[in-house]
């Protein structure tokens, strides 16, 4: 896996933070970052449909605040999907249980899905992109694209249905929430501190016993950084 | 393409997994020149070291120390009248790749299966009437005896430091093991695991139900062990990275931990990574092999020559090489003919997630094989003959990892969005699984060949599965969810949600379920019905010995390690004994 983000070395300057601020520090900023896979417009999308899919607000973080297009970014910029097998045929109409068939890789998937689903949005609503949607208005296209309801075949997508685009991005947005920082999303742990989960520790000995005691302590990563 | 000749060796083996390594080893302390090629890279240990493996993302999404599709796709059919699909993308199983192999991502749960699941067929013809079981169902004995494979079972079991509590140990039964499990000849080398939360709730209700629950067994070691071999295997610490990752405490038997520290030292061992064998050359009379061809890392055929040849990749690997040689003939479902590819079967599992707002599980604090099971419903052990199937299960309550990317979230529970967000932390943490792990049987009609259209990567053709689910194993499936559903009831939870197989089910190869595919090269009495004999020599080239899940004639309820081994074991050892002195057939047909 090529797409690990490089971080900034931590400095004495950090000494005064807490671990949790270190580890949130040593994220990038994502209203400052460039992305390396998505175009402007697709940047758009990508950022309005994570904060959806893991909206800001109410418990826990946002998929904004831990930078989870970061992590999207960076997959797709990366080698993510040369691992799948993609020699034809295709048969994209074959039976749900012989799951997927159709001659995309993610990074075709988030295109063509991106491309689509705008136009679609356009159409549905007075030519307005779904970035500019107000929240309701981006739920109800990501509903639609759930459902298969959006038709995205009418706006050039033949190959691939809606819920797979949707799937994909659904799950990508799970994915970099929930991994490890090293891989841009996850910002400071965030998600792991609210789940309750403690990262890499990965030494329990002396907690396997201790039955229906919540664990009391935060979580490390991979690179050592403590929240 | 340069062809490249290496110098000639006693025994090539193909594959560096468990059978591999511990075919080599055995071989190798013969004193003979052993040669193991891999298809994938090398896995050290200093490459496994804390905290990397601590890592879901890498490892158990994009499956870090796995074959990629790209290189290891087979293609599916659900019956023989389908068009076949590649698997573009793993799903229902993930086969490992590298030096190690399976034996390295592998959970750790080492159970035997019992005296009657090795003599199924004659169990069968026993007790239930003619014509009960599904038409087309193949099942078949092992080609031995309870006796003559078990002193193998616990040289494995020795092997991997086998923790947990013995059950019989020779005929007597033993407190806290389980009562249905063959006769040991030596108790468990090391004590049980801990057990956590869930597995204490799940062995309490099953007792109080009148089933008999133990501590899964074992190969994360509870204590510090030193092996047969030599090698030393350090106490499990806890750490909830198991299936999937390698073992970052060194605590996990894997052929790494357990084997290759000590062959590695043996001046008369080798091994080439990044070597995937295309062909076993047979000689022109086509009964015996005098080695392989394979492309190394530079796309370079390599002729290795070699008086032995061992096919010790995954089972499917196994199977295919002997297709593309011409070892044996095609099996083939309309005529019954032929051996190759006879009698594939792959398993199924299922089971209920219970949530309890008020209880902490810790899942994290945890090894791949903590849990509890119970054995109660496998062959001869509960009325099937009345319930009308053959099979069982292990059902169990395992704790195998606590990572947090597919986390179980309560039925209605918004899949996005803040509800999502609120599920997570409500329930992370707070679910426990009741599970089942099934037997599969065999039958006429699913079998493994060439696919006639899809290619790999070097241009040869991909293995075809032909499988779906049967009347027989989704009887099981319904049986099962009432045991489980008992069980569930009786904990208590908050509330719980239910994934088994209903009796219109087909075969989805989007879901994981284990990576225990079998068969396709069975071992078996007679070269009719069975592509080995006994000791895993090919009947009809016999300078050629398939270790593996392959030797399989059916799926039995308990995980393959422990056959696999032992079977490797028995077979190197007959190498050994009667194969070198004489070679030629250890079998008559």
């Amino acid at each position: 896996m090529s797409s690990l983000i490089a971080l900034p070395a931590l400095g004495v300057a950090l000494h005064s933070l807490t671990a949790a601020e270190a580890a949130d520090l040593a994220a990038p900023d994502l209203q400052a970052y460039k992305p390396e896979f998505f175009s402007g417009d697709e940047w758009k999308f990508v950022l309005a449909a994570v904060d959806r899919l893991i909206p800001a607000g109410g418990r826990g973080p946002g998929g904004l605040e831990t930078n989870v297009p970061i992590f999207i970014d960076q997959q797709m910029h990366g080698d993510f999907g040369h691992d799948i097998y993609l020699e034809g045929p295709f048969d994209i109409h074959a039976p749900k249980e012989l799951g997927y068939q159709i001659p995309y890789k993610p990074q075709d998937i988030y295109k063509k899905g991106i491309e689509a689903t705008n136009a679609w949005c356009r159409a549905q609503n007075a030519g307005k992109n779904f970035w500019d949607l107000d929240a309701a208005g981006q739920d109800a296209v990501l509903t639609a694209l759930q459902k298969n309801q959006a038709d995205l075949a009418a706006h050039g997508e033949t190959t691939m249905k809606a819920s797979q685009f949707f799937g994909e991005m659904l799950s990508d947005s799970k994915n970099g929430y929930l991994s490890d920082p090293i891989y841009g999303g996850n910002k400071g742990m965030k998600a792991w501190i609210a789940i309750g989960f403690p990262g890499a520790r990965a030494s329990f000995h002396e907690w396997v016993t201790q039955h229906n005691v919540k664990y009391p302590l935060g979580p490390v990563s991979l690179k050592g950084l403590r929240a | 393409m340069a062809k490249i000749t290496n110098d000639e060796v006693d025994v090539v083996v193909v594959g560096l997994g468990w059978a591999g390594s511990l075919m080599s080893i055995e071989l190798a302390q013969a004193g003979l020149k052993v040669r193991a090629l891999e298809r994938g890279g090398d896995r050290t240990n200093a490459e496994t070291a804390y905290p990397k493996p601590a890592d879901q993302y890498a490892y158990a999404v994009r499956n870090k120390i796995m074959v990629t599709p790209r290189d290891g796709a087979l293609t599916v059919r659900h019956t023989a009248a389908d068009t076949a699909l590649p698997t573009r993308k793993w799903g229902a199983f993930v086969p490992g790749t590298g030096v190690g192999g399976s034996g390295l991502h592998w959970t750790g749960v080492l159970i035997r299966p019992t005296p009657t699941d090795i003599k199924l067929k004659t169990y069968a013809d026993q007790a239930y009437k003619k014509g009960q079981l599904e038409a087309g169902m193949q099942i078949q004995d092992f080609p031995f005896t309870w006796d003559e494979i078990e002193p193998y079972l616990d040289f494995f079991d020795k092997v991997c430091g086998l923790s947990g509590n013995t059950g019989n140990l020779r005929g007597e039964i033993q407190p806290g093991g389980d009562p249905f499990e063959g006769p040991r000849s030596s108790p468990f080398p090391l004590p049980a695991l801990k057990d956590t939360l869930n597995n204490k709730m799940f062995a309490e209700v099953a007792t109080k139900l009148g089933y008999h629950p133990f501590p899964n067994p074992s190969a994360n070691v509870s204590q510090a062990w030193t092996n047969p071999y030599g090698c030393q295997i350090a106490p499990c610490n806890y750490c909830g990275y198991c299936s999937k990752y390698p073992c970052l405490n060194y605590s996990k038997a894997s052929p790494q931990t357990t084997v290759l520290d000590a062959l590695k030292r043996m001046p008369n061992f080798s091994y080439r990574v990044n070597a995937n064998v295309l062909k076993v050359e047979l000689h022109p009379d086509g009964k015996t092999a005098r080695g392989v061809t394979y492309a190394d890392a530079d796309n370079n055929e390599v002729f290795q020559p070699a008086r032995i040849v061992v096919l010790a990749g995954f089972q499917f690997v196994n199977v295919r090489l002997m297709l593309l040689s011409g070892i044996g003939k095609q099996y083939d479902p309309r005529t019954g003919e032929g051996t190759i590819g006879r009698n594939y079967a792959f398993l199924s599992n299922g089971g209920a997630t219970l949530f309890f707002k008020d209880k902490n599980f810790n899942p994290f604090a945890t090894a791949g094989a903590t849990g509890q099971m119970f054995n109660d419903i496998s062959p001869g052990n509960f009325d099937g003959p009345g319930l009308g199937f053959i099979g069982g299960a292990k059902i169990h309550s395992s704790q195998a990892t606590g990572t947090p990317i597919g986390t179980s979230l309560p039925k209605g529970t918004p899949g996005w969005g803040q509800g999502w967000k609120d599920g997570m932390q409500d329930w992370y943490g707070h679910s426990m699984k009741v599970s089942i792990t099934t037997s599969c049987m065999s039958y006429r009609d699913h079998y493994v060949d060439l696919d006639p259209t899809y290619k790999d990567p070097w241009g040869q053709p991909l293995l075809r599965i032909t499988f779906d689910w049967k009347q027989n194993e989704l009887k099981l499936q319904q049986h099962l969810r009432k045991i489980v559903g008992d069980i569930t009831r009786e904990l208590g939870p908050d509330s719980y949600s239910e994934d088994f197989l209903s009796l219109d089910s087909h075969w989805d190869i989007t879901k994981y379920v284990s990576t225990h595919n079998v068969g396709g090269a069975v071992m078996g009495d007679s070269p009719k019905t069975s592509a080995l004999n006994k000791y895993l020599q090919s009947w009809d080239v016999h300078n050629v010995f398939v270790p593996g899940g392959n030797a399989f004639p059916q799926n039995f309820q308990a995980n393959p390690t422990a056959m696999i081994g032992a079977i490797s074991i028995m077979s190197a050892r007959a190498i050994k004994d009667h194969y070198l002195k004489n070679p030629g057939p250890l079998v008559q047909a």
